[in-house]
């Protein structure tokens, strides 16, 4: 019963990753593009969190941790990379 | 089922509706300041209400304390604004239009006399040259 409807609300959280990819293959502009990669970074946290419910298991709390540093770096990186600005201010 | 887990189950279901809004927003809202503005939010407390269904879980159940959680939560508190306030920054910088029925763009006088600035400052530099 327990089981079933976490199974059944990991579904949910996939749909949601499912329209935040349509957005990253269709959006017009490349920052809609790392907005919607953040976006689906988080939801893949919240999906490994409730993954641990289900299966029992606290064997990915470091995977949480890595993916959670792992977007939010690479939205900065990749912004900064449009503005065309030193990641790393030299001198 | 007991207490404990209907409370986890509640949790949880909150934190579907919360990530199925975030991509609804995603998704439907027109461009890419409105976009954040949907996302920014929801998605954070999607995040902070799925790690306290499992942080519960694992004290209530298994009597195993995973502290690392509520450090994911801090976390995520912490580093997700910045990263919206970046993204829609480089956008607006470069150039991203804002959506046509938007009624007010207060940030394009500031840019606007920014570049005023700068050009006058290169036309003395040309003129100090010669």
């Amino acid at each position: 019963m327990f089981n079933t409807i976490l199974s059944w609300l990991l579904v949910i959280i996939v749909i949601a990753s499912l329209l935040c990819s349509v957005r990253v293959v269709i959006g017009p502009t490349i920052p809609d593009r790392i907005a919607a990669l953040d976006t689906l970074g988080l939801q893949l946290i919240s999906f490994t969190g409730i993954l641990m419910i289900v299966q029992d298991t606290v064997a990915y709390t470091e995977i949480i941790l890595v993916v959670g540093l792992l977007a939010f770096a690479g939205s900065v990186a990749l912004s900064l990379f449009l503005e065309r600005r030193n990641l790393f201010e030299r001198d | 089922m007991s207490a404990i887990e209907w409370v986890i189950v509640v949790l949880v279901v909150l934190c579907a509706f919360f990530s199925l809004l975030a991509g609804l927003g995603m998704l439907r809202l027109p461009d890419v300041y409105s976009r954040l503005h949907a996302t920014g939010k929801s998605s954070v407390l999607g995040v902070v209400l799925a790690m306290m269904a499992s942080f519960l879980y694992f004290t209530a159940e298994r009597d195993v304390e995973v502290w690392k959680l509520l450090l994911v939560i801090l976390f995520v508190l912490m580093t997700t604004p910045v990263a919206a306030l970046i993204i829609s920054r480089s956008g607006y910088r470069t150039g991203t239009p804002l959506h046509p029925s938007s009624v007010s763009d207060e940030l394009k006088p500031y840019y606007e006399s920014l570049e005023a600035a700068a050009s006058k400052e290169k036309n003395r530099e040309d003129q100090m040259t010669k």
